[in-house]
Formats: C-alpha cells, sequence, structure tokens
C-alpha cells in the first residue's frame, strides 16, 4: 500500500503579486517531480493578521507541510505554534519571522539578506563610476526586508572606503505604488539635480524609476539600479533605460522548500545547524545558523546580454 | 471690477485662492515648485482622478455616492488587458471602448441595486467594491498583465503629445470635464440630475424619471471609471489584480468634495471639481519635494485635506469678497 502522498501548502503574502507567481512555479514542478500535492492560497491583502485564518484553514485540511510568506515577524506566532504542536512541518520562504525563530522549523531565503545592501551598493558603484549623489527608492517606510538592506548599504557606504566618493543624498519610500514612487523619483530628480544613481530595492519602485527616467531621457545621467523582475524590466533594459540590476531566482526557493520539506519529513535531511543536502539543479545546500537555507550564493544580474534567459 | 467681483464671488473662489497660495508657499521654500516641468508633473498625476471625479460629481450631486468606482477601474482594466494578452489580432485602440462598455455595465448593475431593491447607494457599492474587487482576480487568475503585453501606442497616449509637450492623456482628461460641463449644464437630463439633488421627494412631480437618471448617474460614473482603467494601463504599463484602482475611490471623492459638491446633493460643479484634483494634485507633488519624511506622509496629506474643507466651507458662505469686507 503506497503511502499517502505529502500535502504542502503555501501561503503567498497577497494574491496577484507576480513575484509569487515564479515561487510558486518551483513549488509545482518540484511537487510534480516527486509525487506530492501542492496548494497556493494567499491572502487579498499583505496583512499580517488576514494570513491568519488560512493558516488554521490549512490546519483542519490536514497538511503536512506549511510554507508560508509572513506578512509579521510576530503576528503569526500563535497560530504557527498551533501548526507546529498539530505535527506540521513550518517552513517560512522568502521571508522569515525574526525574533520569533522558534515558531518554525526552518527559513528558506533566496540568498543571505546581510549581503543584498552590499551587492546593490556594488553595482550603483559599477554603473555610476563610484563617484557621485545616490539616492535609495523603497517600498514603504516598514518594509521589514527592505529596511534591512538599507542599513546595509548605508553601512558598506561607510565602511568601505571603495565608495568613499559616493554620498548618499536621500532615502524616500514609493510606498510599492506606482504613482507614489514616481513622485518621489520625480522629487529626486528636482531637489538634487547632480544625482547619478539611484537604487530601487522593490518591484514596483525600480518599474516606475526607470520609467521616469526613460519619458526624461536622461539614462545617460541618472542610472536607475535595484531589484526587479525580470518581465516588468525586459524593455527597460532593452532600450537602454536600465543597463543592469538584480534579484534572485524566486523559483528555486519553492523548488528547493519542497525537496527540503519532503527529506525531513522522509528523515533522509536532518534539520540541524551545520547538516548539508542535495537538490538537484541547486546541488549541495547547507543549513545555516537559525536553520536558515538560503537557494544562491549571490545576487543574479540581469543585463541585455542575459535577461531573456529568464522568464519569471 | 463687476467682472472681477463676479469671479471672486464664485463659489470656486476659496479653492483657487488656495491653491495659488499653496503653491506660492511651496515656491517660497523650493523655487522649482512653480516651474512648467513641475506643472507637468502634477498635470501627470491628476488624469486618472479628474477622470473618476467628473462621474462621481454627478453621482454625489444626485444625492448618492460610489464607492466602488476603483474596482470598477481594476475590471474594466483587466478585461482589457486579458484580451491584449490572449488575443493578437486585438487593436491598440479597441481597449478604450471595450474598458469604458465593461465599467458602464457594471455601473448600470449598480444603479440597478439601488433602483430595483430600494437600497442606499453607499450599501450597495460597498458591495460591488469587494464584488468587482474579486471579479478582477477571477477573470485574471490573479496573474498581472505584465508591460509587455500593453500596447506601445496605448502607452503612448501617456508620453507623446499633440500639442506644446503635454501628453494625450492630459487632453482627454480636460475633454472629459468640458463633456460633463456641456451635459450637466446645457441638456435637460443634465439639469434633471440637479433637480432630482436637492429634492428627491419633489423631483417625480416634477416629471423626472428618477429611476432613468439614477441608473445613467451610475452608469455614467462606471463609464468614466473604465476610461480611467484603460488609461491606468496607459499610464504605467501594467494591470494588477489588486494594486489597479485600489483606493481610488478616496482620492475622487475627496477631490469632489473639496471642489465644493455637497454630500447633501444637489450642488456640484465642474470647475469646482477640477480645481479639487489639481488641490489634491499640487499636494502629492508638494510633499516629496519638501522632503517631507515618508513616515509623515500620509497624516500630512490627510490634514491638508481637512484644511482645505474647512476654509473653503467658511469662504464659501459669502465668497471672497464678502469675507473681506465683514472682516475689514
Amino acid at each position: 500500500m503506497a503511502a499517502d502522498p505529502l500535502k504542502i501548502v503555501y501561503i503567498g503574502k497577497n494574491t496577484g503579486n507576480p513575484y509569487f507567481d515564479s515561487i510558486t512555479g518551483g513549488f509545482e514542478d518540484a511537487c510534480k517531480s516527486l509525487g506530492c500535492e501542492f496548494e497556493f492560497v494567499a491572502p487579498a491583502t499583505a496583512e499580517a493578521t488576514s494570513q491568519i485564518p488560512f493558516i488554521e484553514a490549512q490546519i483542519q485540511r490536514g497538511v503536512n507541510v506549511i510554507g508560508i510568506a509572513p506578512n509579521s515577524p510576530d503576528a503569526l506566532n500563535q497560530v504557527l505554534a498551533d501548526a507546529k504542536a498539530k505535527g506540521i512541518l513550518v517552513l517560512t520562504v522568502n521571508g522569515d519571522i525574526t525574533g520569533n525563530e522558534q515558531y518554525r522549523d526552518a527559513t528558506i531565503l533566496p540568498v543571505n539578506f546581510d549581503i543584498v545592501g552590499r551587492d546593490q551598493v556594488e553595482m550603483v558603484g559599477s554603473l555610476i563610476g563610484y563617484e557621485g549623489e545616490i539616492a535609495i527608492l523603497s517600498a514603504t517606510t516598514e518594509a521589514p526586508d527592505q529596511n534591512k538592506w538599507i542599513v546595509g548599504m548605508n553601512e558598506t557606504l561607510k565602511s568601505d572606503p571603495k565608495y568613499a566618493k559616493m554620498s548618499l543624498v536621500a532615502t524616500v519610500y514609493g510606498d510599492d505604488q506606482p504613482e507614489k514612487s514616481t513622485t518621489e523619483m520625480e522629487a529626486l530628480l528636482s531637489n538634487f539635480p547632480n544625482l547619478k544613481g539611484v537604487i530601487a530595492p522593490t518591484t514596483v519602485g525600480i518599474a516606475a524609476a526607470a520609467q521616469v527616467v526613460q519619458s526624461r531621457g536622461i539614462a545617460d545621467k541618472v542610472a536607475v539600479t535595484g531589484l526587479g523582475l525580470p518581465s516588468e524590466m525586459r524593455d527597460f533594459v532593452k532600450d537602454g533605460t536600465v543597463k543592469a540590476f538584480q534579484l534572485w531566482s524566486p523559483y528555486n526557493e519553492g523548488w528547493l522548500a519542497v525537496h527540503f520539506a519532503k527529506g525531513v519529513i522522509e528523515g533522509t535531511i536532518k534539520n540541524e545547524v551545520g547538516s548539508t543536502f542535495e537538490v538537484p539543479n541547486l546541488g549541495t545546500i547547507t543549513i545555516n545558523a537559525n536553520n536558515s537555507i538560503n537557494t544562491q550564493a549571490e545576487l543574479t544580474t540581469f543585463n541585455a546580454e542575459n535577461i531573456d534567459q529568464f522568464d519569471f | 471690477m463687476s467682472t472681477l467681483r463676479s469671479i471672486l464671488l464664485r463659489r470656486e473662489s476659496g479653492i483657487a485662492v488656495m491653491i495659488v497660495l499653496f503653491c506660492l508657499a511651496v515656491g517660497s521654500v523650493k523655487p522649482q515648485f512653480l516651474t512648467l516641468d513641475q506643472l507637468r508633473i502634477i498635470l501627470l498625476l491628476t488624469p486618472l482622478i479628474m477622470i473618476g471625479a467628473m462621474g462621481q460629481m454627478l453621482v454625489i450631486v444626485a444625492r448618492h455616492v460610489d464607492l466602488s468606482i476603483g474596482s470598477m477601474l481594476g475590471v474594466s482594466a483587466m478585461v482589457s488587458g486579458m484580451l491584449y494578452r490572449y488575443v493578437e489580432v486585438m487593436p491598440w485602440w479597441a481597449g478604450l471602448p471595450i474598458s469604458i462598455a465593461v465599467g458602464a455595465t457594471l455601473g448600470l448593475g449598480n444603479g440597478l441595486l439601488i433602483t430595483l431593491f430600494r437600497l442606499p447607494a453607499i450599501i450597495v457599492t460597498l458591495g460591488t467594491l469587494s464584488l468587482y474587487r474579486g471579479l478582477t482576480f477571477i477573470i485574471s487568475n490573479a496573474k498581472q498583465i505584465d508591460r509587455q503585453y500593453i500596447p506601445s501606442e496605448l502607452k503612448a497616449l501617456s508620453q507623446t503629445s499633440p500639442i506644446f509637450g503635454i501628453p494625450w492623456i492630459i487632453f482627454i482628461a480636460f475633454g472629459v470635464a468640458i463633456l460633463t460641463y456641456l451635459f450637466a449644464m446645457h441638456t435637460r437630463v443634465g439639469r434633471q440630475i440637479f433637480a432630482l439633488g436637492s429634492n428627491p421627494v419633489a423631483a417625480p412631480l416634477r416629471g423626472i424619471k428618477v429611476t432613468q437618471v439614477t441608473l445613467l448617474v451610475f452608469a455614467i460614473s462606471g463609464a468614466l471609471s473604465g476610461l480611467a482603467g484603460i488609461l491606468y494601463a496607459s499610464r504605467w504599463g501594467f494591470v494588477n489584480p489588486s494594486n489597479t484602482g485600489a483606493g481610488f475611490e478616496f482620492q475622487v471623492i475627496a477631490a469632489v468634495v473639496i471642489g465644493g459638491a455637497s454630500i447633501n446633493g444637489g450642488v456640484g460643479t465642474v470647475l469646482g471639481t477640477v480645481l479639487g484634483v489639481l488641490l489634491l494634485g499640487c499636494v502629492a507633488a508638494a510633499l516629496p519635494l519638501l522632503g517631507i519624511p515618508g513616515t509623515s506622509q500620509a497624516a500630512i496629506y490627510g490634514a491638508v485635506i481637512l484644511i482645505a474643507l474647512v476654509i473653503d466651507r467658511s469662504v464659501r458662505r459669502q465668497g471672497i469678497v464678502g469675507l473681506k469686507r465683514a472682516g475689514a
């Protein structure tokens, strides 16, 4: 008698977010190849409390694995504890509950988030010749990941002599709305006429910043870079508005999560700091401090040469 | 002199003076706020709100309110976006009539629910705000329509210009405002909307077909939301099931009320509404330029709306001239 297939669910931040389509694709393909059942659910809005009923419903349904992109570092503690008490493997995927790690079994992040700020500063530096004024156009003022990266950017600019001639003149917030991001970008250009580069570490912000630069025809004066989706940035890269930007493979997060979950439940992978396991296409993966797992060591850089190879 | 006096006595004078004072105040700190380039930025912030506000003004004049406009914007943009994505022969301009038709149909749905079941518009459109947003998710399977599927000719409406470097989308918005003015002031049905809003009880006695007029204002509100929807795709180059049009109703209703329309119906002008939209645009553009921190911007934006309303309602009772005479 064959055992029941593993039931895996992934709870996204919100529906209609193209970023999660790619993560879900990784989950789906891995579940197909390993014979698991997969479902994606997400609330309509990216609020912490709106994820709670979805988690409760999945506990009721008797899933084996809950993957979640948490909308809050602490609001989900109680319901995740309930899930763990029922023997469900809880993985935070693409975002962690920093400070409350005991409420999940492991976290799967695309890269070590400590290096994102540093890599983004290097990216914009290489585009502007390591000299001149730069600004940051972020998401909302309270976005935890972006704020962590911004801290990293500030530290890198201060401590690394390589960037001594670059000065960060402003950090502004476009709230991940195209209107607001556009207004903030226009204000940056107006307030800082010598601005050389803009880092927008958010998919909505980088697209809005690129559109402003494109419509003003100032791509040779102001370099826009940051974190973006190839599908949203392709046109801007092809017409030269954006020379290069970065991200990681969201797909691989889903792919790795399923392989890890199946291995842990079947006992072939030990969920302990320092232990290693193999994932097809990704090679040897190590479990780092705090049971944190990364799908790649460095950010992927997209430019005119390689952007057509990515379909997310 | 008498011309100037009659201008200052107009109801809209308060808000016009406020816009001028606000711009001068911002300009004294940031001189670049008073440049043509900044005017272009402000105008580009406003076309969708202006189009939505024309429909909303008619609805509010008829003593109703339409909370579902952002969701109608979302559905109509998504229908055209899906067609662009999956129907290769779809010409770029076809999204305009399609989105307007989708919006008009949804607006008519609001009107039918309100008139057939005699329900308050605030309740019906609160329901359809959610229902229509949900439709956007269903038809799109919760997937965004990316930039590559939006025809470049459509996107060009927001970038290229017929004259003076002013993009088409701004002419479209002002064109809608002029048509709304002609309709509201110079047609029989237009005047009936005002009569209905000032006294819904007496309206049928005066031969006004209340049901038809109500259906019409909601259909217009829907159609204009649909137009705003396809122009959203033009302006931003994508259609997202959850973001496209979200919160649109707040900006639009704020603009209409700042523009002097009365929530009690019967009162409202196109000029006032246009000025209300422009004031909101000025504030939205000024906050980042003044370097106001992101954490405080929402609070300041809301406070400015309230201050504008208070000043406007005080000035409005007598007009600027009367206020001056009484005070001095």
